[in-house]
């Protein structure tokens, strides 16, 4: 009788992170939904699904799936990259303020992508690809320089702060010394958006976080056992420092590929994981939570960045830096009262 | 199987902590480490559990090298509980429990009846089984402690290291924590090597003591051969007096300082 409370405790966390989750995913799909019928021309559902099954007319056709559902997708793919990036590498340091958009990766993204269009002249996938490289790069560097002499978490972050403060240095100095129109193009690289993704984006981004994800699936229980500690990990069978270092290059991949594709959204990879793991409150890594309120975070902050402004549309990274930036004060003022872990 | 120091050194950020020492678990013994601030004691149990690669010499483990051993493999046969584990925010008991059943997982860990019958096991026999769906933060110290244990009990290792698992309790969970694991060593034969600070708690529960000092073993053996007034003033520059405790007749340190009552 007493003995079936484990089998009950760990039935009531799954019965609550399936909950979780599907209620996030409801609240996805109809974001999704939203985001294709809403606009200057309103699409009726009945229509919307029609359009969907390749039954629509000419013009439901081009405004469905040649404008919105584009954007849709491409919200999606880097919703799951950006968020589960950051859940990786706030659990890998157990510490909130390692994500990827506030230690440098993003920036160093953005910085590689505007010297690729600036100095190069390049277009294109080439300048997604130099923004993939970047991030890589920086983190490459920000690992090097932080872990000579046993890496510890904080160092990480500093050492990582250093490198944005460093990196938003030189995408100023890039964008003061560019001709005018050049810069224009080259803004979307400082706040990330939606708008102008071609299906060719969506077939490179969704292809690596397609690759990425088997990866996070297979780690995901040593990194479930590394929440303990490292000493604890390493006594329970996990060979730690591979399995972190394989995990730090699937978060900064994910980082990588999500920035590459629309640009630094700035916080989203910061504030999923926090949100998902204070949804589920079990102790979980609340992996797949944390890809659906990305999922969640990044289609409600582009609708709102379409349409709630009246006629001004704004790029989604100033909407998710107005959510994100709030929270990072709030952060920053209970950090005195939580345990440091280093 | 026989755990094994042989002229082990190993070294902190390229610091010598422990030099050339050589030790012998005894199986199905409790045997406690003792030594003053600084001596090396935590850094031998991190290199007898593989979490330090020796500079010199070898662990082993029934003849083989543990740094040969594949680690999951290993992690089902020497158990360690760390000075200060993390329980992630918002576990529950059987949650955290569970997660020592890692190493006789498959690859994704998937769950087993036989997961479910160990950690049962150990919740039953730390007494935590009521505290199952409680999360770890809303514990007591001592109650916390007795789960880290269920979590260690829950691996099903025939050796267990603990890094001091009395730091910071009162000393009625100190009490508490050193009787489970006796009963632990007597019920199950569990192999125990701890490390403790309280030199009179040691030389009641152990079999078995090693002293160190500097990196290296000073003496070890039965308490009453080991605690000595000599081995004490030597070992940690202690003057003292040792006595037969009252009730267990194991030896009891009496320390010795500047201190002397006015009037």
């Amino acid at each position: 009788m007493s003995a079936s409370i484990v089998r009950d405790t760990r039935l009531a966390k799954r019965r609550r992170e399936l909950m979780v989750c599907a209620v996030l995913a409801a609240i996805a799909l109809a974001l999704a939904l939203l985001g294709l019928v809403v606009g200057a021309y309103t699409v009726a559902l009945p229509d919307l699904l029609a359009t969907l099954v390749g039954q629509g007319s000419a013009k439901d056709n081009f405004i469905v799936l040649q404008l919105r559902l584009p954007r849709v997708t491409i919200a999606i793919v880097v919703g799951i990259a950006f968020a589960l990036s950051g859940a990786l590498f706030q659990a890998l340091f157990s510490n909130p303020l390692a994500s990827p958009d506030i230690i440098g990766i993003t920036t160093g993204a953005s910085s590689a992508a505007v010297a690729a269009i600036l100095i190069l002249g390049l277009s294109g996938l080439t300048v997604s690809l130099f923004a993939f490289v970047g991030a890589l790069a920086v983190a490459t560097a920000i690992y090097l320089l932080s872990s000579s002499g046993g890496a510890s978490s904080y160092r990480f972050v500093l050492v990582g702060i250093a490198f944005a403060f460093l990196l938003h240095g030189v995408l100023g100095y890039l964008l003061t010394r560019a001709d005018v129109r050049d810069a224009q193009g080259a803004l979307v690289w400082l706040v990330g958006s939606l708008s102008g993704t071609r299906w060719v984006d969506i077939a490179v981004a969704g292809a690596g976080v397609a690759v990425l994800l088997p990866v996070v699936a297979l780690l995901a229980p040593r990194l479930r056992v590394l929440q303990l500690g490292d000493s604890s990990a390493s006594g329970l069978g996990v060979r730690v420092a591979p399995v972190r270092l394989g995990l730090l290059t699937v978060a900064v991949a994910l980082a990588a590929v999500g920035t590459a594709a629309v640009g630094p959204i700035a916080f989203v990879a910061f504030v999923c994981g926090p949100i998902a793991r204070r949804l589920l409150r079990t102790g979980g890594t609340g992996l797949v939570a944390s890809a659906l309120v990305g999922v969640v975070l990044v289609l409600g902050s582009d609708f709102a960045a379409q349409h709630l402004l009246g006629d001004t549309q704004v790029p989604v990274g100033i909407i998710t830096g107005a959510v994100g930036a709030p929270y990072l004060l709030w952060l920053l003022a209970r950090a005195n009262r939580t345990r440091g872990d280093s | 199987m026989d755990l094994r120091a042989t002229d082990l050194s190993l070294s902190y950020d390229g610091d010598r902590i422990v030099e050339g020492l050589d030790l012998e678990i005894p199986s199905g013994d409790i045997t406690v480490i003792v030594g003053p601030n600084a001596c090396g004691k935590s850094t031998l149990l991190r290199g007898l559990a593989r979490l330090m690669r020796p500079d010199a010499g070898l662990v082993t483990l029934g003849e083989r090298d543990i740094h040969s051993i594949n680690s999951k493999q290993l992690a089902t046969w020497v158990g360690l509980l760390p000075q200060q584990p993390i329980a992630p925010e918002g576990i529950t008991v059987a949650d955290l429990v569970g997660r020592g059943r890692y190493p006789h997982q498959g690859l994704f860990g998937q769950w087993t009846a036989a997961d479910e019958a160990a950690v049962t096991h150990a919740l039953t026999v730390t007494d935590t089984l009521d505290l199952s769906v409680r999360r770890v933060e809303e514990l007591s110290g001592g109650q916390r402690q007795r789960v880290w244990i269920a979590m260690a009990l829950a691996q099903d290792t025939d050796i267990l290291l603990l890094d001091e698992p009395t730091t910071f309790l009162d000393v009625a969970h100190q009490i508490e924590v050193l009787d489970l694991l006796h009963e632990l060593n007597a019920t199950r034969g569990t192999t125990v090597v701890m490390v403790l600070h309280d030199l009179n708690l040691a030389a009641r529960y152990a079999d078995h003591i090693v002293v160190m000092a500097g990196g290296s073993i000073v003496t070890s053996g039965e308490p009453r051969a080991v605690i000595t007034a000599e081995t004490v003033t030597s070992a940690f520059g202690l003057e003292c007096v040792v006595i037969e405790d009252p009730l267990y007749g194991s030896p009891l340190v009496v320390p010795r300082g500047r201190f002397h009552p006015a009037g």
